[in-house]
């Protein structure tokens, strides 16, 4: 079965069409880049997966893991294993951190049928995952992204992904705003999370990400949908000639 | 998947689930208000002279006054005739002596409320003081207190029991001709608490009492009376819920605190009194009168309250900063949902050296609601040295509701030191979908923000209180973002 089935989507905000008619598919255990230049629906996509209700769905079906995606409220989204790694993580003053993460591994562990866990359980799960990604301790007794420079709010989007460990993870744009420490320490986290049983979309920009976090498939979007599709070497051949080149296959 | 995440507002709606009656026949006066009707609630009680005549004082210096109409609250004229300023249960006569012998169908009132009394009392180690409607029902561990030589009793008992301490300080903080409202209830006021907690004493124990209201139409006047001798310490803790109803329920009590020289007084409210259903209409009218007054030096009151209901509330706990080096606290929670109106805060008056006050507002408005703070800090010429600190900070819900500011400050010593901070924010559609983006549903959320702005006054609270402060937070805001 296929971890998503996007089979012609159409959607849209107000009278703009952003998505027209875009299908792909992605398979258990396998990372996929999507590029494609400004506007061409890279966020849209992600949003609409997440499930954000200012985009309208007017066509087509997203499946997840042989499940109509379309009619779940985004928290069962999340709580089945989809998780949006935000371009633009929003600060929630005055919630801490480990306290949000904390309500989120309940969250789902209550719809898996799981007993929650304690402050303690979580703390040592939390502990571990810092380390591995190689930050700061304080980070949890924060403001959730309160203060957070953007390289630590796109840290803390990776933390929530590892301690969360999502089946289908969407980053987007996770690598915009970062320094090159920064990157590799992202860059890490995500290789960290690759496993059989988990897919990762990358949204992204710029080719420079996937120096780091190699994906098996390529795809550039184009005017909503997707203009071409191909292994890593399409990422390299679209840094050398430019999204123009795109746009003129997908017009051809 | 169809809702606008911009329409916040339609989330705002869960019904009150304090909302019934309890079927106890009530003995109360027929509605309406004269001089025979003061006379004959001082004559229920067995008041001794100067109580009655100081009711009267009150009630015809009442006559004179007029209701006043600067709040930021609007409501339909009161008919203070159409109000019975009595009630009392049917047991009156025979005042249980345990909660064994309490009226089995009260304690179901509380069981509904989610405050087993037994459990509470036991449990926790609190003495419980109950209103029901007028009159004090159970009054549990005297005992213990009586060993400290705490005195924690209804009212109306310390009216009986120990004249001179009332007819000492009853008064003394709140004159009776304070305001309409704390006039109104000097003449009127049919019971509530009294404590006294003597030199060197620390109460061993919170002290706790639960309001309601409950026979219809029925005005409900509670009059509290805390002293704190010379360096003693005490904390007590108010709780009320009230039934569900059509009318508006007037509710006009007024609260002294005397704290003398080294003392502490801790007053914690938590206010969840019937807010009117989503029209406002049937809540509660809440005009409180509560004062604190730091008599002697190096004393402190500190306020601390979680507001939620009140289809109105018009409340300024306060503290007359007297003695030297006196502190004067308030942390204040207040909600305001549907058509709830709130226009609450603090006054700190400085009159000793170097006293020091600390105020914490944290407003929070949704739905239609509209949620003022007004805070007067005045500082008079011989506070030397007077330092203030105030927080005043506004959460909005929705787009349909307000949150308005009415600092004052009256400086007239150069010495001092006032400091306002305020904020305004907004839970967002963003904060909201990044929250369900992680799995937690948008009403854990919208609690989670509100806990997070809170959480500086609920520290304040005693713990358990805290507890039950943040589960009402979050009743009281359910449904309102959607």
């Amino acid at each position: 079965m296929n971890m998503l089935e996007i089979k012609n989507l159409k959607a849209g905000i107000g009278d703009t069409e952003i998505l027209t008619g875009l299908s792909l598919s992605v398979k258990p255990g396998e990372v996929h880049a999507i590029m494609g230049p400004n506007g061409s629906g890279k966020s849209t996509l992600a949003q609409v997966i997440a499930g954000h209700e200012d985009y309208e769905v007017r066509d087509g079906t997203v499946e997840f893991l042989g499940k109509n995606l379309l009619e779940l409220e985004p928290e069962e989204r999340a709580r089945e294993g989809i998780f949006l790694g935000f371009q633009y993580p929003v600060e929630i003053p005055g919630v801490n951190n480990a306290y949000l993460l904390k309500a989120a591994v309940n969250a789902k562990r209550k719809h898996a049928g799981l007993g929650e866990i304690d402050a303690f359980e979580f703390l040592k799960i939390a502990r571990e995952t810092m380390k591995m990604l190689d930050m700061d301790p304080s980070f949890l007794n924060r403001g959730v992204n309160e203060g957070f420079s953007g390289g630590e709010k796109k840290r803390n989007e990776i933390l929530q992904m590892a301690i969360l460990e999502p089946r289908l993870a969407i980053l987007d744009e996770t690598d915009s705003g970062l320094d090159i420490d920064a990157l590799k320490a992202v860059a890490n986290g995500i290789n960290a999370l690759r496993d059989p049983e988990r897919s990762i979309v990358l949204v992204t920009h710029y080719q420079r990400l996937l120096d780091y976090v190699e994906p098996d498939f390529v795809h550039v979007l184009s005017q909503g949908k997707i203009a071409r599709s191909g292994d890593k070497s399409l990422a390299l051949q679209l840094e050398e000639k430019g999204y123009d080149w795109v746009r003129e296959a997908a017009s051809a | 998947m169809s809702t606008d995440p911009n329409d916040i507002e339609s989330l705002v709606n869960r019904r009150y689930e304090h909302g019934f009656v309890t079927d106890i026949a009530a003995d109360s006066l027929p509605p309406g208000l004269d001089e025979d009707v003061v006379r004959a609630i001082s004559a229920k009680k067995n008041e001794p002279e100067f109580m009655l005549e100081w009711r009267l004082k009150a009630y015809r210096h009442w006559l004179t006054m007029q209701e006043p109409e600067w709040a930021h609250v609007h409501y339909p004229p009161i008919d203070y005739q159409e109000i019975s300023y009595f009630s009392a249960p049917i047991s009156d006569e025979d005042r249980p002596q345990s909660l064994d012998e309490v009226d089995p169908k009260l304690l179901e009132t509380y069981d509904k409320l989610g405050i087993p009394l037994h459990e509470r009392a036991r449990l926790a180690g609190v003495a419980v003081d109950a209103v029901f409607d007028s009159v004090s029902v159970a009054t549990t561990f005297k005992e213990r207190l009586h060993e400290a030589g705490v005195i924690f009793c209804p009212f109306s008992e310390a009216v009986t029991d120990h004249p001179e301490l009332v007819q000492k300080y009853l008064s003394s903080v709140v004159p009776y001709r304070d305001n309409f409202f704390a006039t109104l209830n000097s003449a009127v006021f049919s019971d509530g608490s009294f404590v006294y907690v003597p030199k060197g004493v620390r109460c061993p124990m919170e002290l706790s009492t639960y309001f309601r209201i409950n026979a219809a139409n029925t005005g409900q006047f509670e009059r509290t009376l805390i002293i704190a001798d010379e360096g003693s310490h005490v904390s007590y803790l108010e709780g009320c819920t009230a039934p569900m109803r059509d009318e508006n329920q007037l509710h006009a009590a007024v609260v002294e605190l005397v704290a003398l020289k080294d003392a502490e007084i801790k007053y914690s409210t938590v206010q969840n009194w019937y807010p009117g259903d989503e029209n406002g209409k049937g809540g509660i009218y809440n005009f409180v009168t509560k004062r604190g007054d730091c008599r002697g030096d190096n004393s402190k009151i500190s306020w601390t309250q979680v507001e939620t209901g009140s289809a109105i509330t018009w409340k300024y706990p306060s503290c007359v900063l007297r003695g030297n080096n006196s502190v004067g606290e308030f942390y204040s929670v207040a909600v305001a949902n549907n058509m709830q109106q709130a226009d609450t805060g603090t006054k700190m008056i400085h009159i000793g050296r170097n006293s020091t006050s600390t105020i914490v507002s944290k407003g929070i408005s949704a739905g239609r609601a509209q949620n003022a703070y007004r805070g007067l800090v005045r500082v008079m010429p011989q506070a030397q040295g007077a330092r203030n600190h105030t927080q005043c900070d506004s959460l909005l819900i929705g787009k349909e509701c307000g949150a308005h500011t009415f600092p004052y400050m009256e400086v007239k010593n150069q010495s001092a030191k006032i400091e306002h901070e305020a904020t305004t924010s907004k839970i967002s559609a963003d904060q909201l979908f990044y929250c369900r983006q992680r799995g937690i549903s948008e009403e854990d959320a919208v609690n989670m923000i509100v806990n997070g702005f809170c959480k500086e006054v609920f520290k304040e609270l005693p713990m358990e209180f805290a507890v039950e402060a943040q589960a009402l937070l979050n009743v009281s805001l359910e449904g309102a973002v959607g």
